[in-house]
């Protein structure tokens, strides 16, 4: 029986959908991902929640730079809120957070923590 | 059901003498009346339930002179024959609850009006008194079935805990636990641990159908059968084909024992197992959940019956999980089962065997609502293989080499999904070092990518080739050595253009190295034998200061 990683919640907000992600981002989550982000409208900003994300690797941050460079092509701009400290210090690492909003804190007022340079 | 009941008179005048009903059958009968004298002694007849007085009673106005009374009826004879001449109904709320018997006036006279009327009278006062004492006598008659029943349960509950282990054995590499949850009604689950004289380890779990004392008799009779046959034949199947054989001629009539029987090697991890009709155990390795699959029937329904076994190897990391059917069959308000899928979910989401068993029970609390009673008995048995520990199981005494203490020194097969069984494994046998959480995590996360490159480019996910892990520690390195079964030595890392892969230029994949690198103090590398290895370091002197550091 193997897991299903990754479940996700398309949800629209007064500034853009949002997709919640629920589970793992490794190389099972490929079709999740996807289809949400086909399914999310591509226009506003899109939200990605990662609060109940409890792991991402290698291969899940493939997945979420090939998300983004759709978006880039779509030019529609890309958050991320409710990342962990471990995580958000790998989205600096691999320089994602340089190309999406890195929101703190879960609280509903988008604080950006940083910028993105786009 | 009515009970009615029958008043005696020996003579007009004198007391009436009520007497005790026989609640035997359901049937009206008297002891027999104390008359004052010998000659006027009345024996009331018993009155069948079916006999056709009984309706005409209960349609009567008053009382009934048997005299003159034409119907074919077995009591009205018996009545007539035991000198009774009138019967006035004892009538309380519409029902007939009683007769008052009259016998033949001690004058010898026929009855008057007058003393017709002060019969009826006399019923009429005297039926709800009488229905009252019966209340009373049933309420009775209730509360000492309820208290034997109440008794029973204590006797099949005090059985079954004599029979259940006090403690869980203390296996090197293995954590166990058990937990069992009676219903009320005790349901005959039990479970058990035999330590087998060349030091494997016998488990099993069962389930008596049936409930109360005939379900924990057999239980505790199987238990023994078991634990007898364990210690001789040793071959899971061969047991389970004695004890069958054994119960069969014992067991009461439709009854019978599921039972799982598995003899573990806690050194290499080998079971070997055998099932008589019992629930499926689940295991968990890496990502995959699977059952402990073998066929047979149940004990103590057909003897010579054979039960095939089975192998398996659990790898360290593997957890196991046995159950009774009161888990899977529990319901919920809106009558689903809990299943067998909630408790993989929960299987795959825990780590140790306590908070499994802790996280399960959670679960079905939840599940079932708090406030339904437990309709069967539950009983749970998990166990993990943790890590091949050198350093600690005082063999050794901790062996040294160049990486230090060995801290842990174990193997995973390759397939995807158990890089997080390394993360936690590699967390596990570093908790003693006490490494501050950030860089720990940092550690857990290179560990895991370093452990996926080694299952896909050095073992190219082949399930036989396995991936060894050894943790080690000096006073200020902590290393953890991956190796697998390929030559290939890594190219140098370069750091991933992310403009070019966000342009479409590159793909988006090539993360793995770059973030084992990122993520640790220093990465070594190393070929040799047909083994290559990597090597996470980092450092533990001023880990705090260097917690900063990416």
């Amino acid at each position: 029986m193997p897991q299903t990683s990754l479940e996700t919640m398309l949800r629209i907000s007064s500034e853009g959908p949002v997709i919640e992600l629920h589970g793992e981002i490794d190389s099972s989550a490929k079709d999740a991902l996807a289809v949400a982000y086909e399914e999310a409208p591509h226009d506003g900003r899109l939200l990605l929640d990662f609060s109940a994300v409890d792991y991402i690797n290698s291969t899940g941050i493939a997945l979420i730079v090939g998300l983004l460079a759709r978006a880039r092509a779509e030019r529609q701009p890309v958050a991320a809120r409710g990342l962990s400290d471990h995580y958000r210090q790998i989205f600096e690492i691999t320089r994602i957070s340089d190309f999406m909003t890195i929101l703190v804190d879960n609280a509903s007022t988008d604080q950006p923590a940083q910028e993105g340079t786009r | 059901m009515a009970i009615t009941e029958q008043i005696i008179r020996s003579a007009v005048g004198t007391q009436p003498n009520p007497t005790a009903p026989d609640e035997s059958a359901g049937e009206v009968s008297v002891d027999g009346a104390e008359g004052a004298e010998a000659s006027t002694n009345l024996v009331a007849p018993e009155i069948a339930p079916n006999d056709p007085i009984i309706g005409y009673l209960q349609g009567a106005a008053g009382a009934v002179d048997l005299t003159h009374l034409d119907l074919d009826s077995q009591a009205l004879r018996d009545l007539r024959e035991s000198g009774v001449t009138m019967v006035v109904p004892l009538i309380a709320n519409g029902e007939l609850i009683g007769v008052l018997n009259v016998g033949r006036r001690l004058s010898d006279q026929d009855y008057s009006a007058d003393d017709r009327r002060l019969l009826e009278t006399l019923a009429a006062h005297a039926a709800p008194a009488m229905r009252v004492g019966q209340l009373v006598r049933e309420q009775q008659a209730e509360m000492q079935q309820r208290g034997r029943m109440e008794q029973e349960l204590q006797v099949a509950q005090m059985i079954q805990k004599n029979f259940l282990p006090k403690s869980v054995p203390e296996l090197h590499g293995w954590q166990l636990a058990a937990d069992y949850r009676p219903a009320r009604a005790v349901g005959g689950d039990f479970y058990d641990f035999i330590e087998l004289f060349d030091g494997r380890i016998g488990l099993v779990i069962g389930d008596v159908t049936d409930k109360g004392i005939p379900a924990a008799m057999v239980m505790a009779a199987t238990k023994s059968l078991l634990r007898a046959s364990a210690q001789r034949l040793i071959e899971p199947g061969d047991v389970l084909a004695r004890v069958n054989d054994q119960l069969c001629p014992e067991i009461p009539e439709n009854m019978f024992v599921t039972c799982f029987y598995g003899v573990l090697d806690p050194a290499t991890g080998r079971l070997v197992y055998a099932n008589a009709g019992h629930n499926l155990p689940l295991v968990q390795t890496g990502a995959d959940a699977s059952e402990l699959r073998a066929t047979g029937m149940p004990l103590g329904l057909m003897p010579a019956m054979d039960y095939r076994e089975q192998t398996t190897t659990l790898e360290p990391g593997a957890r196991v999980l046995l159950y009774s059917d009161g888990l899977v069959e529990a319901h919920n308000p809106g009558r689903d089962m809990f299943g067998e899928a909630r408790s993989v979910a929960v299987l795959q989401a825990a780590d140790s065997p306590n908070e499994l068993l802790e996280q399960l029970l959670a679960a079905l609390d939840q599940f079932t609502g708090e406030t339904t009673e437990q309709e069967d008995d539950i009983t749970l048995v998990a166990l993990r293989r943790t890590v091949t520990d050198r350093y600690d199981d005082g063999t050794a005494g901790g062996d040294v080499d160049r990486y230090g203490r060995v801290l842990a020194d174990f193997k995973l097969g390759s397939a995807p999904g158990h890089e997080r069984d390394a993360m936690r494994l590699v967390a596990e046998a570093l908790a003693p070092v006490g490494i501050e959480a950030a860089r720990m995590e940092r550690l857990k996360a290179a560990t895991a990518e370093a452990t996926m490159n080694a299952m896909e480019h050095g073992n190219h996910y082949d399930p036989a080739l396995d991936v060894r892990i050894v943790v080690a520690a000096t006073d200020s390195e902590v290393t953890v050595r991956i190796s697998d079964h390929g030559t290939a030595v890594i190219a140098p890392v370069e750091t991933p253009d992310i403009e070019a892969k966000l342009e479409g230029l590159q793909s988006p994949r090539g993360w793995g190295l770059f973030l084992i690198k990122e993520m640790v103090d220093e990465v070594r590398q190393s070929s040799e034998d047909g083994h290559h290895a990597i090597e996470l370091a980092i450092k533990i002197e001023g880990a705090q200061d260097a917690a900063d550091k990416p």
